[in-house]
């Protein structure tokens, strides 16, 4: 090149060029989704009170999702009770009285601990399933075969799955939430100097009705998510197994984030809200 | 000219830069079964697909009983009226492997027509029998033969009753007696309900059998569109290659014969006296 400058110069551009255009794409691909799961998210509810002609889809996804997930929820929340209760004693250490244990704990417990894990827990058995269930009938070329038939997709197989999780989600974290109280009523009788008489009482001390319910109602969209992702990163995987392997990934992956991020919005807005 | 019943005007479709097809042109009359035929790749699937409006064409349009049902501006949802008189079987047979093969053919019969329990019981043995399966009500797709899975599928989606039906190579998973079955099937359809059949295969055999019409698809054109006899009588060499090898593998030894017999060029020699004599150079 003659003009060194010049080169520069050029050469700056065009990588700003490329810089531009891989900002507008990645723009561009994150809106599409945006689009594609905003349609999703639309057909799926429209059809929601279509539920009463197939009620028996929709209990099925029911008791896969609540009844079965059970156990596993059920593990986890006796660990997380104990550890809260084993966390909190030791951020107390000789600077809070221990009657105001159970208060901490419960308070964790209800408006976070047990909403989110349940919710963690959940999607790692169900958004994975979903989205290698909708992967692999895509794959396999069974989403075409209802469309030929004029079987709508999105009626018999999403739909049953969100309102499973919207109305499985709740009850599972009422029954999370009672066994992490128990889970921290163990640990704190037999690992903790703190009688249960104690305990109990700092566990109702400041005892929130609304904190509980809120923390209850918002499963439901955290419900939602799981369905939601898992539907998404089917229909969008590419075919063949490696394809449903991806879309699995993503699926739990996203809908983990989207729950973070939502419980922080709820989170947020409560709190404005309250005070 | 009467307007002929389904119409392939102009269709192209892409994947990237892989160019699937070009100008396609078919027409198909009522109650006519036209096979298509051509290499693996070529993209017949890819023209059924279009047909039943699971993917859009880039180019060109489909037009159905005068009515343009797909075109690359058509959004799908308008396509569901039509969709519910055309019939699909696919290459993989795409059975819903969460169900019984009773259930598999129970569910559309279920949630889109108006019979009882009792006669959907009846229909699927009934389709059951016409494929020649009997006794499978209960099985999974998982548990199922290639052949066994791709006659469900049929079965599953002829219970529908529909006008016009497309098959993605039906014969191809399927032993010669069992082929012939499904021929007869075929042609049993047309006789009785009139039903207007698309057949994509590579069974040449089971083409001439029950076409009325074959259709030759070749980098991503239709270079051929006529009669079995016509196709037979074709000069163009690579269809001839195509039918020829095919031939071979398909045709029963008698015809085999025939058809060396026909190419023994001294005995072409002795029929025709006039021809030149074999010379020195010849191989
Ligand atoms: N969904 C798709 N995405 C990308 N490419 C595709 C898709 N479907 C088909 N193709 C491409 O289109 C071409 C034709 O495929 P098609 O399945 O129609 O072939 P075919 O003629 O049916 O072959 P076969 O006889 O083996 O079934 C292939 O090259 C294939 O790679
Ligand atoms: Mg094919």
């Amino acid at each position: 090149m003659k003009n060194p400058g010049l080169a520069l110069v050029t050469n700056i551009l065009i990588n700003a060029g490329k810089l531009f255009y891989g900002i507008v794409d990645v723009i561009g691909i994150f809106l599409r989704h945006v689009k594609y799961i905003s349609d999703l998210i639309y057909n799926t509810i429209i059809r929601v009170p279509l539920l009463v002609k197939n009620v028996n889809l929709t209990t099925h996804q029911m008791y896969i999702i609540g009844v079965e997930s059970l156990p596993l929820v059920a593990v986890t929340s006796v660990f997380v009770g104990g550890e809260a209760v084993i966390q909190a004693n030791f951020q107390f250490a000789g600077m809070v009285p221990l009657r105001y244990l159970g208060y901490a704990v419960s308070k964790s417990l209800v408006t976070e601990l047990c909403p989110v894990l349940t919710a963690f827990v959940v999607s790692s058995r169900i958004s994975t399933a979903i989205a290698a269930e909708i992967g692999s009938m895509k794959t396999s070329e069974q989403l075409d075969a209802m469309t030929c038939l004029s079987l709508d997709s999105f009626r018999y197989l999403i739909m049953p799955k969100f309102v499973a999780c919207v109305l499985m989600l709740p009850v599972l974290v009422i029954f999370s939430e009672l066994i992490a109280f128990i889970g921290s009523i163990i640990t704190a009788m037999f690992f903790i100097d703190v009688s249960l008489y104690v305990y109990l009482t700092g566990l109702k001390l400041f005892f929130s009705l609304p904190d509980m319910i809120i923390g209850i109602l918002k499963t439901t969209v955290f419900g939602a998510i799981i369905a939601i992702t898992g539907a998404h990163f089917g229909f969008q995987s590419r075919k063949g197994a490696q394809g449903v392997g991806e879309a699995t990934t993503r699926a739990v992956m996203f809908s983990a984030v989207l729950i973070l991020f939502f419980d922080f919005m709820i989170a947020f807005f409560v709190l404005k809200a309250k005070f | 000219m009467e307007e002929s019943f389904l119409k392939i005007e102009h269709l192209k479709k892409h994947f990237g830069s892989n160019q699937v097809l070009i100008d396609v042109n078919i027409d198909i009359n009522k109650g006519e079964i036209v096979s298509i035929i051509g290499q693996s790749g070529h993209g017949k699937s890819v023209i059924l697909k279009n047909i039943m409006g699971l993917m859009l064409p880039d180019g060109g349009r489909i037009i159905f009983e005068g009515e343009v049902i797909s075109s690359p501006t058509k959004r799908s949802e308008e396509y569901e009226q039509v969709r519910k008189r055309f019939g699909m079987l696919f290459q993989g047979a795409a059975l819903f492997d969460s169900m019984t093969v009773g259930e598999n053919i129970a569910f559309p019969l279920r949630e889109r027509t108006s019979m009882s329990e009792e006669e959907i019981n009846k229909t699927i043995v009934d389709v059951l029998a016409m494929v020649g399966l009997h006794g499978i009500e209960e099985v999974m797709p998982a548990e199922l033969s290639g052949g066994m899975r791709s006659r469900v599928g049929l079965a599953r989606a002829i219970a529908m009753k529909p006008e016009v039906m497309l098959y993605d190579e039906p014969t191809s998973a399927l032993d010669p007696i069992m082929s012939d079955k499904i021929n007869d099937l075929i042609t049993d359809l047309r006789n009785k309900l009139n039903m207007t059949s698309i057949i994509v295969t590579h069974d040449i055999a089971s083409a001439y059998k029950v076409s009325d019409k074959i259709a030759m698809l070749h980098d991503g054109k239709i270079i051929f569109h006529g009669t079995p006899g016509e196709i037979r009588a074709s000069r163009n060499p690579y269809i001839q290659q195509f039918i020829r090898g095919q031939r071979k593998m398909y045709y029963a030894v008698e015809d085999e014969k025939t058809y060396e017999e026909q190419v023994d060029l001294d005995k072409i020699r002795a029929q025709t006296p006039w021809a030149p004599k074999r010379s020195k150079f010849d191989g």
